[in-house]
């Protein structure tokens, strides 16, 4: 599949470079495309090693725990496949927390905690759980309540009432998350079972 | 009012996090230096995991846009959209959104910048770059950190997340604006 995705995007960018006579777009592109995905990088570990070192504090502390603990009952329906003290939990707590927030860049080096907690519980280490699905799917979809970067760029704009947006953010984020959810709910629970009898 | 209200939350939101976590460890004596040196640690090894994935996903993406593809793309999808109500204009977003985070905040920003922050489009703009999340770029670099080769149903989820997303985001743009 991401064979098949990268595959076009790289060969149709070349094809239509090579189609509009800028064919030497492609090389350039190519040297600076690496060196952006490793600048990213560079940015992303002074951010993980911060939030990771607070996440470590606030686990021994317990605060991850009682947090854990509060939203046991959702978490419960959402990972039944994670243990109910499991460290994985509580950076999903805190990734799906920065995200509800807007604090992009703390997102995700909490995300990235948390798929390595949730590998550990991986019997198959290529193939991906259902509660990472169940995790990616809740991380994209995830209900926004502070979009604070576009809200900076309506206030750079001159919008007359820059925060006009956040009311209709918060409802299709949340729409999309609840429907996302709901999707990957049944499906671990209903379709799967149904298609594996069908095809039997 | 909602504006500084949620201006004050966005300024306070580390600040207070930091305080709660280092005041919640100091009385638990928890050690806390010696506790973030310890989860710091982690992170350096975490990021370089993800270099191979990051310097794929921007080659091919990078490349895609540059060539002008991407835009051929968001035309042969200008009918689907139409159908819709998506004004043509922010094809392009609803299209890279999903690709790529920075691209997609560029597009958001030119929009509005061009066609003013109030406007039905600048808008429609705004939610659908707070709605959508960077798809692909969070599925690759998250499995690739942990080295996940088969993404299974997860594609299809965050797939559903963008084309729920930019529905419900054009739904109540028209429905309120």
């Amino acid at each position: 599949m991401l064979n098949l995705i990268w595959l076009f995007l790289i060969l149709t960018g070349i094809g239509v470079a090579a189609w509009n006579g800028r064919i030497d777009l492609v090389t350039e592109t190519f040297f600076s495309g690496a060196n952006e995905g490793v600048a990213v990088c560079l940015d992303l570990i002074g951010l993980m090693a911060l939030w990771l070192g607070m996440l470590e504090i606030a686990k021994q502390a317990g605060l991850i725990r009682i947090l854990a603990r509060i939203i046991r009952p959702l978490t419960g329906i959402l990972f039944p496949g994670v243990p109910p003290n499991h460290p994985a939990l509580g950076a999903i707590i805190m990734n799906v927390s920065a995200n509800i927030l807007g604090l992009g860049n703390a997102a995700t080096p909490f995300g990235l905690k948390a798929m390595e907690e949730l590998q550990k519980l991986n019997s198959e280490p290529d193939t991906a759980t259902d509660a990472m699905c169940t995790f990616l799917a809740a991380n994209t979809s995830c209900i926004t309540l502070v979009p604070a970067t576009i809200v900076g760029v309506r206030v750079a704009a001159g919008s007359v009432n820059p925060t006009e947006i956040v009311g209709p953010t918060l409802f299709a984020t949340g729409f999309s998350m609840l429907v996302v959810l709901l999707t990957d709910y049944c499906w671990r629970n209903f379709f799967r079972v149904w298609y594996r009898r069908v095809k039997r | 009012m909602i504006e500084q209200i949620l201006n004050e939350v966005s300024r306070w939101a580390i600040p207070f996090l930091f305080v709660v976590f280092l005041v919640m460890g100091w009385c638990r004596r928890v050690p806390v230096y010696e506790a973030f040196i310890q989860g710091a640690a982690e992170g350096f090894q975490i990021a370089v995991r993800i270099i191979p994935y990051l310097v794929a996903m921007f080659v091919a993406i990078k490349v895609f846009r540059v060539s002008g593809a991407m835009e051929i793309l968001a035309r042969i999808c200008a009918p689907v959209l139409g159908i819709i109500g998506a004004p043509a204009e922010v094809l392009p977003l609803a299209v890279m959104r999903p690709l790529s985070g920075s691209s997609a905040l560029g597009l958001a920003t030119e929009l509005i910048k061009t066609h003013g922050p109030d406007t039905f489009i600048g808008r429609l703009a705004s939610v659908m770059q707070g709605t959508t999340d960077t798809t692909f770029f969070v599925l690759t670099v998250y499995f690739g950190s942990v080295g996940i080769k088969r993404y299974r149903h997860a594609v299809g989820l965050g797939l559903l997340a963008d084309i729920t997303g930019l529905l419900a985001s054009l739904f109540i743009c028209h429905l309120l604006f």
